[in-house]
């Protein structure tokens, strides 16, 4: 280990970009499993995750290796089975927020005057909230459903593209390259889409994973509190609510996996979002 | 004259009025591609009181060569051969604690950028007075009127001593760093690229306070890219390419009758305020350091290259009390 | 013909005032950048605009292209008045008039190919259409040297070195086939063994489409080599213009002569002329000449009238008291 750091205090001058690299790779290597395991959910899960498949409350064994839940129901399958309405809430969620966030971050970063500032305040009183809060709030108003999840999340999430799109944008129109295309006789939109827009690109996805990331943590505080899911669908935080009521009497494995999944694949996300605003951001020195 | 082999052979002890001598130095930088030769076997003396430019284009080494004389080359970058004497010592075999009190008070640095070398938010005074007082123990009140004399020194008004940076312009920085350098007193000042910064008139203000350093007993190495403006000011002009000396001689001459192919293409390649001519650009590219080209690394760009000049590497040549490395001559 | 005629061209800057100035004065002070700034660039012709840094020479660059908008004065174009335009119509006209950066680094997408940036203009102005525009690209990449052109053609900015982005942006510019050309300091950032053979390079424009340029330097040689005609600016306005020999030789503003003695040079000539202090603080510019506050040969009428631009055609100066100096 100590090597290893010395080897790394060596070339990190040379080779800057080797824990940037090493942490979207590490990212991409969790979240692919995770995704592979929601597509092949029926083939690779050994039992169904609905139907009783050993002795209720049973702790990790060979026939079970996360064990059974209180009916019966193998955790590994439910596990497995649970990261499909993860995934699919949190990745049409997210979509919805950045086709809303980034145009409208863009246009009104770029026009400025009384509209930026008027969709700027709505927006940043959103942002105030935090997101589980107003991830609460929204699915409480619209009622417990899949679709409901991904409309609360998607609001949620919008100011967040909102702000970082702005931002660039703002930094972006007054770059000189810019400027040039101006006095080249570009107009408006044309700046936008060929000048402003490529230039935004490597944002939104740094932007994208770590918003994914957050939304992975809202959409189990939403699915513990019942708003996604009902029984007996699986999802990783409602297993966690279902099982919390047996923590005391000693039965951790309905509580322990499905939350170290919440946690993998957020963490996997995060890891390719910081690795890749590493590898894009300008941190080497001359 | 005179010809020696590829590196100049010459006596370990300088006499009594070098101030400077390089002698051999080689500085390479080791990367992942392979190993940058930044200064390749360089030598050359500094006499006390002498006012050096060294003159060449992005890439050609003079930066380093003039970090080299301060031993601060950090990795991957590494002095890998020869010796600089300076005062007599070997610098290169000095320990860090002995470097760091050479540095400072026997050699003062000036740099490009005034601003980042500044705190921002100290007075400026005071950051004199810190740097006087690493080196020597004298009291604040004391070491203040010193900033403040030191100040005068370079044209600005003592009371400047209460001044925040930010406050000040770039030309007036550019004169606190020279007060800085000069603080401990030392013999030798490097300046690299001090004025490219600065506008013409404010550039020949700091000009001025250089060349009257060397009325004062320093001797003073210059570091730039333009050549008339090494040329105007120094006694002794260096001409650097892709890590070599390729001329090296007393200024008037070297600018009148150049001896290198690259010294002259470099005058022609310049307009003057002063004189009607067309200029003409020099061919090509500098060379990429880690593979240069065989032989004479100029002669890809060279109108006098010949057969030899692709085979083999060309010797340092006396030319007339002057130095050049040229197979032209060889 | 006069190609472009600017005259009283002003530009004001509102200032950035601290937060203490916020709640103590309720003034607005302005940064008068350009103040009454007039000349004119016949066919062909190249007028070199120089001085020091916060002289305002890139402002009025920037006016003339269209990049700002004047506080006040005209700019005609070929007889016509620019001034103000907007939309369709600026388009039309700023097709012709177009402008070369300083910073090699900036001025190009990050993003573009390097094709695209010619190609783009052509379509913006329905030049050509793709197949065409792509041609002209290549074409034009050859003539400024980035040969082989189909290679440059789809890099991108990053993989080229300063000075072929320069040459990037002399394509971009000409690509229009412009009638006026604005240079705002094209070599300053490029490696000075390499300024020659881009000088040349816009000299060989400048004969080919017969080019009126103006070109902003703050290096009188470059000046020089350049440019027919010279103008010197000192705060917000000219203080000398005239032939480029004529003003280099025999100087009539201190300032000139004050420049002129420090541009370095193989032959430097000590003119003797000094210059007092430091470049005065553009918000608040001395009444009177500007340049009373460091000009060796200030008397006191200096500080009550601001000079008027006066002379021949060939050589005009404002300066209560002008020199008499030949060099």
């Amino acid at each position: 280990m100590e090597l290893k750091n010395l080897a790394t205090r060596i070339y990190r001058p040379i080779i800057p970009e080797v824990e940037g690299r090493n942490m979207v790779l590490a990212g991409l290597v969790i979240v692919t499993i995770v995704i592979l395991m929601a597509i092949f959910a029926d083939l690779i899960a050994p039992y169904d995750p609905t139907k009783f498949a050993g002795k209720p409350l049973s702790p990790p064994s060979l026939n079970n290796p996360m064990g059974t839940d209180n009916l019966g129901r193998d955790i590994l399958s439910r596990v497995i089975h649970g990261s499909r309405v993860v995934l699919l809430v949190v990745f049409a969620a997210s979509m919805v927020s950045m086709s809303i966030g980034v145009p409208i971050g863009l246009i009104s970063g770029f026009f400025g005057g009384k509209l930026d500032r008027a969709i700027s305040m709505i927006m940043d009183s959103m942002y105030a909230f935090p997101s589980l809060i107003l991830a609460i709030a929204i699915a409480a108003v619209l009622g417990p459903s899949v679709l409901n999840a991904v409309v609360a999340i998607s609001v949620v999430y919008v100011p967040t593209y909102f702000r970082m799109i702005r931002g660039q944008t703002l930094s972006l129109k007054s770059r000189l390259f810019v400027e040039a295309a101006r006095a080249a006789g570009a107009g408006n939109f044309r700046i936008m889409r060929k000048y402003i827009f490529p230039n935004l690109v490597t944002t939104v996805i740094v932007v994208f994973s770590l918003s994914v990331a957050d939304a992975i943590l809202t959409e189990a505080g939403l699915s513990f509190l019942g708003f996604i899911v009902t029984a007996p669908t699986p999802d990783w935080g409602f297993d966690l609510s279902s099982g919390r009521p047996y923590l005391p009497s000693g039965y951790w494995w309905m509580i322990t996996f499905p939350g170290f999944m919440v946690m993998l694949l957020a963490l996997g996300f995060a890891l390719i979002g910081e690795g890749l605003s590493e590898l894009y951001a300008p941190r080497r020195e001359r | 004259m005179t010809e020696t082999s590829g590196t100049t052979k010459k006596p370990l002890k300088p006499p009594a009025n070098i101030l400077l001598r390089i002698h051999n130095l080689s500085t390479h930088y080791f990367s992942r591609r392979g190993v940058l030769k930044a200064v390749d076997r360089v030598s050359m003396d500094l006499k006390k009181e002498e006012f050096v430019g060294i003159v060449g284009e992005s890439g050609c080494g003079k930066s380093t060569l003039a970090f080299s004389i301060m031993r601060l080359i950090l990795p991957p970058g590494e002095i890998v051969d020869g010796e600089i004497i300076f005062n007599g010592k070997n610098l290169l075999k000095l320990s860090e604690e002995e470097m760091r009190r050479v540095r400072g008070k026997e050699i003062g640095m000036i740099f490009q950028d005034p601003m980042t070398s500044l705190d921002p938010l100290e007075k400026i005074g005071d950051q004199i007075v810190e740097t006087i007082q690493m080196h020597e123990n004298i009291g604040k009140k004391e070491a203040l009127e010193k900033a403040m004399e030191l100040l005068e020194s370079v044209g600005l008004s003592g009371d400047r001593v209460n001044y925040y940076p930010h406050q000040l312009s770039g030309g007036q920085r550019q004169r606190i760093m020279i007060a800085l350098a000069i603080a401990l007193n030392p013999n030798l000042l490097i300046a690299d690229e001090p004025t490219t910064a600065l506008d013409v008139i404010v550039q020949e203000k700091i000009m001025e306070i250089l060349k009257k350093m060397t009325r004062e007993g320093r001797s003073v190495i210059l570091i730039t890219h333009d050549f008339s403006l090494a040329a105007e000011k120094s006694d002794k002009i260096v001409i650097m390419y892709a890590g070599w000396i390729v001329e090296m001689g007393e200024s008037k001459k070297l600018v009148n009758e150049p001896l290198h192919p690259y010294t002259r293409g470099l005058i022609n390649s310049v307009p003057d305020v002063w004189i009607d001519r067309d200029i003409r650009p020099m061919p090509g590219f500098p060379p990429d350091l880690i593979s240069p080209p065989e032989g004479c690394r100029f002669h890809p760009r060279c109108p006098q290259a010949m057969e030899k000049c692709r085979i083999k590497e060309p010797p340092v040549v006396e030319v007339d009390s002057r130095m050049v490395k040229c197979w032209l001559y060889g | 013909m006069e190609i472009i005629r600017v005259e009283n061209l002003k530009k004001y800057f509102p200032v950035q005032k601290s937060f203490l100035e916020v709640l103590f004065s309720k003034e607005l002070q302005f940064i008068r950048a350009v103040d009454g700034v007039s000349f004119g660039i016949e066919e062909g012709e190249t007028l070199s605009l120089v001085g020091e840094s916060g002289c305002g020479k890139t402002t009025v660059g920037r006016l003339l292209v269209g990049l700002e908008e004047p506080t006040d004065g005209k700019i005609f174009f070929k007889g016509e008045d620019i001034t103000g335009l907007k939309g369709e119509e600026k388009r039309r006209i700023h097709r012709h008039l177009q402008v070369i950066f300083q910073d090699p680094y900036a001025s190009l997408n990050p993003k573009m190919k390097i094709g695209d940036h010619l190609v783009d203009p052509l379509q913006i102005h329905g030049i050509a259409s793709n197949n065409e525009a792509k041609k002209i690209a290549i074409e034009m990449l050859e003539r400024v040297g980035l040969v082989p052109a189909e290679q440059f053609y789809n890099r991108l900015p990053y993989q080229l070195s300063g000075g072929q982005r320069q040459r990037v942006a002399i394509a971009r510019a000409m690509v229009l086939r412009p009638e006026f050309v604005v240079a705002d300091e094209p070599v300053s950032m490029i490696d000075v063994s390499l300024r020659a053979a881009i000088l040349n390079l816009l000299l060989s424009f400048k004969d080919e489409y017969r080019l009126s340029m103006l070109f902003i330097t703050h290096d009188l040689s470059v000046a020089r080599l350049v440019g027919d005609r010279i103008a010197v600016m000192y705060l917000g306005k000219i203080v000398e213009i005239g032939d480029v020999k004529e003003v280099i030789h025999h100087p009539k503003h201190p300032y000139t002569a004050a420049l002129l003695s420090a541009v370095p040079s193989f032959d430097k000539k000590n003119l003797g002329i000094e210059i007092i202090g430091d470049v005065a603080n553009p918000r608040n510019p001395p009444p009177g000449c500007r340049y009373n506050t460091r000009c060796p040969f200030a008397r006191p009428d200096c500080r009550e009238a601001v000079p008027e631009l006066k002379g021949t055609s060939n050589h005009m100066v404002a300066c209560h008291y002008e020199l008499d100096i030949s060099i």
